[in-house]
């Protein structure tokens, strides 16, 4: 459980979140994007691909997150959502707010 | 790091069996690097002996860790020596959560149609709106310090 992150060969900063991503690890996941960004990175997918549930907490880092790299001059983009999770951003209307994507696949060929 | 898991279940049969349900208790401390282990323990012993549907599991993961959370952080102002106390009762059709807090209490008017924030881009303000949502049925005791969460078992 935890995050793992990759860079594509397109200079895509791919971060993978097992498990789920709430109150309990979001900072770390913050930390990751942090970091990235500090060192250059501004392309960023985050693959849910493998996460189970995510929390108002996770959300919420989330929203963070893309404020800062939108600051940044980056864009995020989301990818991987199961029906749960897709369902759970339509519910808080954070649908409109991010760039969702089907596949981690279909977010690279995007950027 | 995360600390060593400091849990303890407490499993209760009936001897009457229309008389009161199966019950899971469990007590943590106010950390919130232990609200996942504590989800899962309570989600394992939930769905025992069943294979729970994955739309119920998502909606007892996610209300869980909404209820824990804000427990930790607004019930108990995150104070380590402070407890929050989870209980599962069980029938064949239901699952009623609980979770309580050492705190003063939700106010009455927050507790009822909790809204989305009205700045989208906000981080927090949105664990009680999505309760409500996921769970078929939402209560609070008078003081405001423990709310019940029912969901199908499925």
């Amino acid at each position: 459980m935890g995050f793992s992150k990759t860079v594509s060969g397109g200079g895509v900063t791919v971060v993978r979140v097992d498990g789920q991503l709430i109150v309990g690890n979001r900072q770390e996941l913050k930390a990751v994007i942090q970091e990235s960004l500090e060192a250059g990175e501004r392309k960023f997918l985050i693959d849910c691909s493998h996460t189970a549930y995510i929390d108002s907490s996770g959300l919420g880092a989330l929203v963070t997150i893309s404020k800062k790299i939108r600051e940044n001059g980056g864009d995020l983009r989301l990818a991987g959502l199961n029906e749960d999770l897709r369902s759970l951003f339509e519910l808080t209307k954070l649908d409109a707010l991010f760039h969702i994507v089907q596949t981690v696949d279909e977010g690279l060929t995007g950027f | 790091m995360t600390a060593p898991l400091r849990l303890t279940i407490r499993r209760t049969v009936p001897v009457d069996p229309g008389a009161a349900p199966v019950a899971v208790d469990l007590a943590m401390p106010s950390d919130v690097s232990e609200v996942e282990a504590a989800v899962e323990l309570m989600a394992r012993h939930c769905f025992a002996g069943l294979a729970p549907c994955a739309r119920t599991a998502f909606r007892l993961r996610v209300t869980l860790a909404e209820a824990i959370s804000n427990a930790i952080l607004r019930g108990n102002g995150a104070d380590p020596t402070k407890q929050v106390w989870i209980r599962a009762e069980l029938t064949a059709e239901v699952i009623r959560l609980s979770v309580r807090d050492e705190g003063q209490g939700l106010e009455p008017t927050r507790r009822h149609s909790p809204r989305l924030p009205a700045e989208p881009e906000q981080d927090g303000g949105r664990g009680l709106f999505i309760i409500k949502h996921l769970a078929d049925q939402v209560e609070f005791n008078d003081r405001g310090n423990t709310i019940w969460m029912t969901l199908p078992r499925c």
